[in-house]
């Protein structure tokens, strides 16, 4: 990382830590949003943020790798999460699983070349009503089948704008 | 005239889960706590105090509970949950560790349900712990093993790993983690962060993946760590060890090239008993100089020596800090800290880089010692200085990380080869067939031979003030110490709280300074009236708070000196010693030491003929000067946090 | 493919008016407020039961450590396999939940609430924070609630981020605090020595909906639906192989065979009642209840159609523990491995029955010496497979694959 960058980053996390306080249960909020704007938490920022919480930079690496959805090598923009648990697999998650690997050519738990797309296993979805369900980030889908994977992956590529999708074709 | 200093608020980091638990309860039961609870357990009726632990109770009147996670230092974790008991009442077993008593009670300590659990969760230990005792550090010393002979485990019920899950971290010079040997009890997690402050080690990942790591997996040697080996000597396995150099020491010794002198350090010769089955704070310093030369040192020299020397240089260091202080009024660091410690040292050059200019710059007694014997000794000796190899036993891990750093050769050479820990050389004594307890006694070599008792009490916390003390204030006041303190035992900073200030008034001061120091300080004069103020930490937790308040301006930024020892007890409970550790043992091996300091016959380093004797022939421009600098003092490195 | 509306039945939650529950209780005194809750013999609807008005009564008799205050924990981590009630609740009924929670602050003495949702539901987020807004804006938060001098309180939000384990109200409060969601020793418990060293009641979302209710309509009412042990009404999460999966309303008490007929799922090989945690209950028990005195549950109500292999079903549910389980303790770490080690073998047809009733004594060690809920009770839907389904599961070829 460059020193401007690493300096931006650095303001910026003071910033967090001044908005959700000085304090060790400001780790979580903190932590969250790095994760929301970046996809994931670097090696620079989980030191920053200890050094500004007053903890150590092994417990924050601790507290990351304990929870699913915080990360610390770096996740595509669009973390698609199939549930599989047992309701969403009652329902056929196996079958959109498949599909998804095969729209993406990668297997659960990579993130695409183009660092576009990661594919992940979650627990219960709490959609049980609905499923097999998975989430886009925070947007959710339900009711999936094999044959929608296909579009909900042009549906993200979509987001990214004409620009992007061409360079996704390339 | 000694004041306490508060130790603050609880600055424990460890979750909430694994800190002491407060014991809570309704109001109106508050007001019992202090008053005594009766609990049953296995039908006998013992009184114990609210709040007391089940585990404690069963203790007092003598019932067994298993532990692993549980460490008498540490704060609670109950997660290997081998203490569980049934408590009558309770749908689950509970752990005894982590239930505090706050009404009566009925305890059965071992029902079936009970010994199938314990069982249960031994076996599950084992089937992910790879790793043969026979060739195991821990052999004969592992808590897991015990309590797999205590519960008669004779096969591998949940089957057992044929391969190593991870590679073994060997890049530190001090400490060596093997996880394939880690149960997950997190005594070293609690341990480097809340005893020691550094936060090396933590828990990482979820599930069956969790591990104890280090911040991104990185080696050892890669992040912050302070080598003090205090996680080793809290683990109940054969996880963490030190980093183990005596076949090195056995190669030199078979060399008949080489001429291989050991220095032994006090505290080492306090507990090394252990290792041999004798009680806590048994000393065996004599018998252990039989024991060396029988394993074939060349020479064996007493580490008191150099604890002599040291304070004679950091004692005028101090002097002279002082003097360009108050009387020249130029810039000085003030307080001064103590740097014979290399677990401190390294613990300030990564976390308070900026209060490097407070640290003496002497080196510790290890490397002075290791400077003179390949110098002056090597000279007097008529020896090829590369012909010797110096071997330093010392209670710490963290020596081996000193006696490598690239500065410590000032000679030329490397002041000191190899530092064995007292668990290596008890092994090394084992393994030559002797059983150290029986040797007969006999003294040190010379011309090393004179030591005093100041140097003995290094080993405990306050010792090295203690002994600065006994020569400063003779000579400043030009007075017996013995006038000032019954029997030249300073007190007020001895024991065991984890921070001690003491202020000494100056009354009255010698009309003559020594002809010794008077090349660095001309005259006592201007501290006549003058107040000494002075503190002693050790535990680098309590290192922490100490700089913290200085930081704030606090009392302890008014000190003129500060003794800091990163091991809790000092030396006598550093990463190198005896495993297991408590309060009672630490207790027990420094009452063996302040002992040795009473049967010495000289007991200030001042007195110490040999040392006198060195700066008279050998150190001729005196204590600091440009000899001395390039010898027996150091200079630091601003490390930092930042982990690349 | 956009999520629909989960509701399958009318809800008493619809019949609540926002705000009428909350000026009944501020019409009280505080101690008439826990009496209140205590008449209605409301339970825990989170799963573990335990009567609310008894855990506020701990928590407002406790002292708080120095200076700082009390709190209200909403728990909606809901994280239980099969369980999706709160995520209705919440969608549709925010206000009856921040109500309740705002009824137990009046009656502990807390200034501050939190309420704890799951990261799998952060887009409801804006949803709750514009219901907050409101809610201050109309005077039921912040000083002097509804005209009632010195009552101050708010609630905060804040994420969890995929953690089941977090759900566990111990754990919740340690990943509040900053830390790894590894769920504490108890004693000392949370209406004690809770977020922050405070006292703190943590409650399950339909719990506090449920005390809304309750205020509105009176705690009578309340306690003439269900049972005499199981008073009121509850919300039944429902999935599997049913026409109509969903979100239910029945009185407890309820028997399993009549549950199915309403939801369509009548011919059911077995039901797992409690979700992951709970017990797959067989056919030949489809007349028992679901009530705190037979089969307890969050509601959470999964249906095996007669096709379904249950060895199947206990290895998904084994494999989420292992995933889930926080690591901290031996029985559960190490114990959910190896019994999915041992599903994996009964998968190969190569488990023994002397090993399989090795791992059925594991499954009582866990039970009973597990440091918390999650592995105390993460061996039951292997047990209960096991002791209901062993003919199913026993001697497999790789045809029963
Ligand atoms: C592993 C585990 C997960 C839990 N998950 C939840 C949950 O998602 N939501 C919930 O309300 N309670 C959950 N609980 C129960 C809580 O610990 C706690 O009992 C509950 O929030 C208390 O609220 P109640 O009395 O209103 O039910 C869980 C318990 C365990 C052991
Ligand atoms: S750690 Fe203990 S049980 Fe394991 S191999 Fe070493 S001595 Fe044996
Ligand atoms: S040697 Fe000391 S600093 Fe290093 S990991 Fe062990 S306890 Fe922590
Ligand atoms: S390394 Fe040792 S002390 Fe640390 S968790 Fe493992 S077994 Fe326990
Ligand atoms: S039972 Fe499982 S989830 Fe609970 S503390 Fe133990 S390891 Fe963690
Ligand atoms: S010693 Fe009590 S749980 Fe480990």
């Amino acid at each position: 990382m460059l020193v401007s960058q690493q300096q931006k980053l650095q303001e910026e996390i003071r910033a967090l830590v001044a908005r959700h306080g000085r304090t060790r249960a400001a780790l979580m909020p903190v932590l969250q949003e790095l994760q929301e704007k970046y996809a994931s938490i670097t090696d620079f920022a989980m030191q920053v943020v200890a050094d500004e919480l007053g903890i150590h930079p092994s417990e924050v690496y601790g507290v990351v790798s304990f929870y699913a959805f915080l990360h610390h090598e770096p996740k595509g923009r669009f973390q698609i999460r199939l549930c599989q648990t047992i309701s969403c697999d009652l329902a056929g998650k196996a079958r959109v699983a498949k599909q998804l690997e095969n729209e993406l050519g990668i297997a659960f738990g990579e993130t695409t070349p183009d660092g576009r797309f990661s594919l992940e296993w979650a627990s219960c979805l709490g959609m049980c009503d609905q499923g097999p369900a998975l989430l886009v980030n925070d947007r959710v889908y339900t009711r999936v089948t094999a044959e929608q994977a296909h579009r909900i992956i042009e549906e993200c590529r979509s987001v990214f704008g004409a620009h992007a999708t061409q360079a996704a074709h390339a | 005239m000694s004041g306490e200093v508060k130790a603050g608020q609880d600055t424990s980091r460890a979750p909430s889960s694994q800190r002491i638990q407060q014991v809570a309860a309704p109001p109106d039961v508050l007001q019992m706590i202090g008053g005594q609870i009766t609990v049953t357990i296995d039908g006998t009726d013992v009184k114990v105090p609210m709040g007391t632990t089940v585990l404690e109770a069963a203790r007092q009147i003598g019932i067994r509970i298993p532990t692993l996670c549980h460490h008498p230092d540490l704060c609670v974790a109950g997660v290997c949950r081998i203490c569980v008991v049934e408590v009558e009442g309770q749908r689950t077993l509970q752990a005894a560790c982590a239930y505090p008593i706050t009404g009566s009670l009925k305890v059965k300590t071992h029902t079936r349900k009970v010994r199938q659990a314990r069982r249960h969760i031994l076996d599950l230990l084992l089937s992910t712990h790879y790793g043969e005792c026979y060739s195991c550090k821990r052999n004969n010393n592992c808590e897991l093993q015990s309590l797999a002979k205590e519960y008669g485990v004779d096969f591998y019920r949940f089957g057992h790993v044929t391969e190593s899950q991870y590679p073994k971290d060997e890049s530190s010079y001090s400490v060596i983690r093997d996880m394939d040997k880690c149960i997950l009890c997190r005594r070293c997690v609690r341990t480097c962060i809340d005893v020691q402050e550094v936060g090396t080690l933590e828990a990482v990942g979820r599930s069956n993946r969790t591990r104890i790591s280090t911040f991104l997996d990185k080696p050892l040697a890669g992040v912050v760590c302070i080598n003090c080996g205090q996680c080793i000597n809290r683990c109940p396995t054969g996880a963490l060890h030190a980093n183990d150099t005596s076949d090195e020491v056995w190669r030199a010794i078979d060399d008949p090239t080489k001429h291989v002198v050991i220095q032994t350090a006090p505290s080492p010769r306090a507990g090394i008993g252990e290792c041999f089955g004798c009680e806590p704070g048994t000393p065996l310093t004599f018998q252990l100089n039989t024991a060396l030369r029988l394993c074939g040192f060349d020479k064996v020299f007493d580490t008191n020596f150099s604890a002599d020397l040291t304070i004679i240089e950091e004692g005028t260091e101090l002097l002279g800090r002082l003097y360009r202080a108050l009387v020249k009024q130029e810039p000085a660091a003030f307080p001064q800290f103590t740097s014979c410690s290399p677990g401190w040292v390294k613990y300030l050059e990564h976390f308070y880089p900026e209060y490097i200019p407070n640290l003496s710059s002497a080196k510790s007694p290890q490397q002075m010692f290791g400077a003179v014997i390949k110098t002056y000794y090597a000279k007097t000796h008529n020896i090829d200085p590369k012909d010797i190899v110096t071997v330093a036993l010392m209670p710490c891990s963290a020596k081996k990380f000193e006696c490598n750093r690239p500065e410590m050769a000032g000679s030329g050479f490397k002041d000191v080869d190899y530092g064995l820990t007292t668990r290596e050389l008890a092994q090394m004594i084992m393994e030559a067939g002797i059983h150290l307890p029986d040797m007969p006694k006999s003294g040190f070599d010379d011309p090393f031979g004179d030591r005093t008792g100041s140097g003995v009490i290094f080993g405990a916390t306050g010792g090295v003030m203690e002994a600065a003390l006994r020569t400063v204030l003779e000579l400043v006041t030009g007075r017996k110490v013995e006038k000032l303190f019954e029997h030249a035992n300073i007190v007020p900073v001895r024991g065991f709280d984890g921070v001690r200030y003491v202020e000494l008034p100056i009354t009255q001061v010698a009309d003559e300074v020594p002809a010794l120091i008077r090349h660095v300080i001309p005259t006592f004069e201007f501290l006549k009236g003058a107040t000494l103020k002075l503190a002693v930490a050790h535990g680098t937790a309590n290192a922490h708070k100490v700089l913290e308040d200085i930081k704030a301006g606090g009392k302890l930024s008014e000190c003129h000196f500060i003794e800091f020892m990163a091991c809790p007890g000092g030396c006598i409970g550093g990463g190198g010693q005896p495993i297991p550790t408590s309060p009672e043992i630490r207790a027990a091996r420094a009452r063996a030491i302040y002992a040795e300091d009473m049967e010495s016959d000289v007991r200030k380093s001042h007195e110490n003929p040999a040392v006198a004797r060195l700066y008279s022939e050998f150190f001729t421009d005196g204590p600091c000067g440009h000899l001395a600098h390039e010898l027996l003092h150091t200079h630091y490195t601003a490390r930092g946090k930042h982990i690349g | 493919m956009q999520p629909s509306d989960s509701r399958k039945t009318p809800l008493t939650f619809d019949t609540i008016e926002p705000g009428s529950g909350l000026a009944a209780a501020l019409a009280k005194s505080r101690a008439d407020i826990i009496g209140e809750v205590s008449a209605s013999n409301l339970k825990g609807r989170g799963g573990a039961g335990f009567p609310t008005g008894t855990k506020w009564n701990l928590a407002a008799a406790a002292r708080v450590h120095g200076e700082a205050a009390k709190y209200v924990i909403c728990n909606a981590d809901e994280g239980e396999p099969g369980t999706f009630k709160d995520r209705v609740l919440l969608t549709a009924y925010a206000d009856l939940v921040f109500e309740g929670m705002t009824i137990a602050a009046r009656a502990i003495g807390a200034t501050r609430g939190l309420l704890y949702l799951r990261g799998e539901y952060v887009y409801l987020r804006p949803h709750l924070e514009a219901v907050l807004d409101r809610r201050r804006k109309a005077g039921q938060l912040g000083a002097d609630i509804l005209g009632t001098p010195g009552f101050e309180f708010d609630i905060e939000i804040r994420m969890g981020a995929g953690a089941y384990v977090c759900g566990e109200e111990t754990a919740l409060i340690e990943s509040l605090e900053g830390h790894r969601g590894e769920p504490r020793n108890r004693p000392p418990f949370p209406v004690n020595t809770g977020f922050m060293g405070q006292p703190t009641v943590v409650n399950n979302v339909e719990t506090l909906a449920s005390v809304t209710a309750i205020f509105a309509k009176g705690a009578a009412w309340f306690r003439g639906i269900g049972t005499e042990k199981s008073s009121g009404f509850k919300l039944f999460s429902v999935s599997g192989d049913c026409d109509a999966p969903g979100v239910y309303e029945f009185p407890l008490g309820i028997t399993i065979a009549e549950l199915l007929e309403r939801v369509g799922g009548t011919g059911a090989k077995a039901v797992q009642v409690g979700g992951a945690s709970g017990q797959a209950v067989p056919a030949s028990q489809f007349g028992r209840r679901i009530a705190f005195e037979d089969l307890a549950t969050g509601g959470s109500i999964i249906v095996f159609g007669p096709g379904r292999d249950m060895l199947h079903v206990a290895k998904n549910f084994m494999e989420f523990f292992v995933e889930e389980s926080c690591g901290q303790c031996t029985p559960c770490r190490a114990g959910n491995a190896k019994l999915l080690e041992g599903i994996e073998r009964l998968e190969r047809g190569a488990c023994s029955s002397a090993y399989l009733n090795e791992l059925v004594r594991l499954c009582e060690t866990m039970q009973v010496a597990s440091k918390c809920g999650l592995g105390q009770s993460s061996p039951n839907a292997f047990l209960s497979i096991v002791t209901n389904f062993q003919d199913e599961i026993l001697g497999r070829t790789p045809a029963d694959r």
